[in-house]
């Protein structure tokens, strides 16, 4: 049997089998009643003991997203989402008031134990401490806020942060503690009007991860975030606000994944970024919702918007994203270049095998003057899924000296799968410079043949290779998950997972 | 038991026969060269040995240390020591060389159920091997292949060959797109890996690389058999008289 035959009859069969994330965790759940009303929104908000200011934005997002209807303009296809058949709020039962992590739930617990996500800190500080004399000790540590259906169950190392200033904790606190910083930066970059998915996030997000880090600070370790859906038939809206103030510098890392079911499951986040003067913001994410099985059924509907505003001058916004979950992504993590001098970057992998289908990729949006961007994106189809990028670079009138580089690669495996390129780019001045290089090709069978000769399996091969087709995005990662996200590339294209 | 034993081998290629019945038999310690004019089989040969998809075979067998070698994936003759010198290796763009060494080598050697190295120890080895074929530490570095020049690319082959050790290399036109004196460091890698255990199988076009690597035995190919074996004197005597006197004999 020719290589790539065969590789293509071994990805063909990847089932939910190879899912290794797709368990459930049995325990009781607090729900909303189904569907989606005004109560639905009352419900969240009085769950969350919000300040009526708040109720009242979700409302009038409700409100405005009465009026909208569904985007229709990307390359998926799926079947009419009935928003009244689904729980829109789902938090664990708690056996009582938590106050630390030995009281959360042990099945939650053991949940995150066996995604691999130690919520115990000092679990967390053995994995990986430094050598003796290795300077950098403290960057080496990894916050981790976990959120379990609608509900963030433990944030780590929130007090060793506060030492730094930096305040990072689930969104739905941070509305009650933080209500000035929530109000002025909440919707201040996706706005509740903005698409109709955002619009639903805002009327009926429940949680995500806030936070701030004040002026000159450099957040003194990695955060991370978790999210897992475990619940039938709910959404997940998390939504995240990130800010960091004049010269501060954070990194951040989203992991995301669910248990394996024959129904679609919705997620409509949204993550909003704010840099000021001097500030970067590093943003990366691995998601591996689940794809649905080798029939094209169940799996995640992805439907999230992503979008950094760099306010500031010399600010600096750079996403990472390595996606290989999910029956259907639709994502375009964004930068508003308004600062002038300021940078943006969006560094992809995107993974489709099965049904899955994707269409992702960025916008880059050049308001100040002397502003540039950089894209890479790396698509890989393989199977009898659909792989699209799209992508906008636009330079405003005002924008002089804007520059935007972008380099779009696509590698097929097999001849059931599609690769497609669509970018827009809009100059409207003319000393705006864009470069766009784009490259389809499929895997070799040459290649593939001279890694078997060398005793490498099939599987080893296809991996090496994608691998490296990968490796300009893959060194974007912080390097902590950089080998998690090779060692989820090459699994996701095996079908067989070691 | 010899090495390998190709037996009345009959091959095809999109129903078009290429191989009619050829039989080779190599032992170990013997270096044999397989030369023939474009088109004779001497590529399909060394292809089928390593397991390369697209090849059909219809009639004969391959014995390899006395096992039915067409039995195995290719990634498996690999393992149990069949290297194939690539006439034009391939470029593998993101894949450092030293990446593609280790995962290969521990790939074979966790075939044969043998251990791991451990990332020290490899080090060690492939800085020897590659120091003593003038390949500096900056190309274990690089990109698999990826603008190196067709010295460096046939140099990289040898270090391979050097590193995995295995019993039968064959050496698919190992003189192309290089000029003499790459031909020439090549050429002193292959037989700095020539041992009584090991066998080679040199296959070319032209009498040249003979020179560099002395034959025990030459066969002369034409239209998809072995036509005439015989001592290194052969391939002398083929350059002076040309392949037209073997067409006939096919």
């Amino acid at each position: 049997m020719p290589a790539v035959q065969e590789t293509v009859d071994r990805v063909r069969r990847v089932d939910v089998d190879q899912y290794r994330y797709g368990f459930e965790t049995l325990i009781e759940s607090d729900k909303a009643p189904k569907g989606l009303s005004e109560d639905t929104v009352r419900f969240i908000s009085a769950k969350k003991s919000e300040p009526a200011w708040m109720l009242e934005w979700r409302l009038e997002a409700y409100r405005r997203w009465l009026t909208m209807t569904e985007p229709a303009w990307a390359r998926v296809e799926y079947p009419k989402i009935d928003y009244q058949d689904l729980y829109y709020y789902a938090a664990p039962k708690p056996k009582k008031q938590v106050s630390s992590l030995d009281e959360i739930d042990p099945e939650i617990l053991k949940t995150y134990e066996k995604l691999g996500i130690p919520l115990r800190e000092v679990a967390m500080l053995e994995g990986v401490e430094p050598r003796p004399g290795e300077a950098d000790t403290a960057r080496r540590k990894i916050a981790v806020d976990a959120v379990f259906d609608s509900v963030s169950v433990a944030t780590t190392f929130k007090e060793e942060l506060m030492k730094a200033g930096v305040i990072f904790m689930p969104i739905s606190e941070a509305i009650r503690e933080h209500p000035d910083l929530v109000k002025q930066y909440l919707g201040s970059v996706v706005p509740t009007s903005d698409n109709f998915f955002a619009t639903l996030n805002s009327a009926v997000f429940s949680d995500g991860s806030f936070v701030y880090v004040p002026p000159g600070v450099r957040c003194p370790m990695e955060l991370s975030t978790y999210f897992r859906i475990n619940e039938r038939n709910t959404g997940q809206f998390e939504r995240t606000l990130i800010i960091a103030d004049k010269g501060a510098y954070v990194s951040y890392l989203e992991g995301c994944t669910a248990p394996q079911r024959d129904e679609n499951q919705l997620h409509a986040a949204v993550v909003e970024l704010v840099a000021l003067d001097d500030a970067e913001i590093k943003y990366s994410t691995v998601q591996n919702w689940y794809p649905g099985n080798s029939e094209g059924v169940g799996g995640i509907y992805n439907f999230v918007t992503k979008r950094g505003d760099c306010r500031g001058d010399n600010a600096k916004i750079s996403w990472t994203q390595v996606e290989t979950g999910s029956a259907i992504t639709w994502k375009y993590p964004s930068c508003i270049l308004r600062g002038d001098n300021s940078r943006g970057e969006f560094y992809s992998i995107a993974i489709s095998n099965g049904y899955q289908q994707v269409d992702s990729g960025t916008k880059m949006i050049h308001l100040g003057r002397n502003t540039t961007s950089r894209i890479i994106s790396k698509g890989i189809a393989a199977g009898k899924s659909q792989n699209t990028y799209r992508g906008l670079v636009t330079a405003h009138r005002k924008a002089t000296g804007a520059r935007n580089f972008t380099a779009c690669d696509s590698l097929l495996i097999g001849d059931q799968c599609g690769a497609h390129t669509v970018p827009y780019v809009e100059a409207k001045n003319s000393s705006a410079l864009f470069e766009h290089e784009a490259t389809t090709s499929k895997i070799s069978e040459d290649v593939l043949f001279y890694c078997i000769q060398r005793g490498l399996s099939q599987e080893e091969a296809v991996g090496l290779v994608v691998n490296g087709f990968v490796k300009d995005v893959l060194q974007q990662l912080p390097m902590e998950f950089a080998v998690e996200a090779q060692k989820l590339i090459s699994i996701s294209l095996e079908g067989s997972v070691g | 038991m010899s090495l390998l034993e190709v037996k009345n081998l009959q091959v095809r290629v999109e129903e078009r026969e290429i191989l009619h019945g050829l039989t080779l038999t190599v032992n170990a310690g013997e270096v044999h060269a397989i030369m023939g004019p474009n088109g004779s089989g001497k590529s399909t040969l060394s292809h089928v040995i390593a397991g390369k998809p697209g090849y059909e075979v219809t009639g004969g067998e391959i014995l390899f240390k006395g096992e039915d070698l067409l039995a195995m994936p290719p990634d498996e003759r690999a393992a149990k020591g069949v290297f194939l010198a690539f006439q034009y290796p391939v470029e593998i763009p993101g894949v450092a060389t030293m990446t593609f060494l280790r995962t290969a080598l521990n790939a074979q050697r966790k075939a044969r159920g043998e251990g791991e190295y451990s990332t020290p120890d490899f080090l060690k080895k492939v800085r020897e091997v590659a120091s003593s074929l003038n390949i500096p530490q900056d190309m274990l570095r690089r990109g698999v292949n990826v603008g190196f020049s067709g010295g460096e690319k046939k140099r990289n082959e040898v270090l391979q060959m050097a590193l995995f050790q295995p019993s039968l290399c064959i050496l698919d036109e190992m003189d192309s797109g290089l000029d003499i004196d790459a031909l020439r460091v090549a050429a002193d890698g292959v037989n700095a890996l020539r041992t009584p255990e090991r066998a080679m199988v040199v296959i070319t076009h032209y009498q040249r690389l003979l020179d560099y690597i002395v034959p025990d035995i030459v066969h002369v190919m034409s239209k998809g058999r072995v036509v005439k074996s015989g001592g290194k004197e052969l391939a002398l005597e083929l350059e002076a008289s040309g392949y037209a006197q073997f067409e006939d004999a096919a």
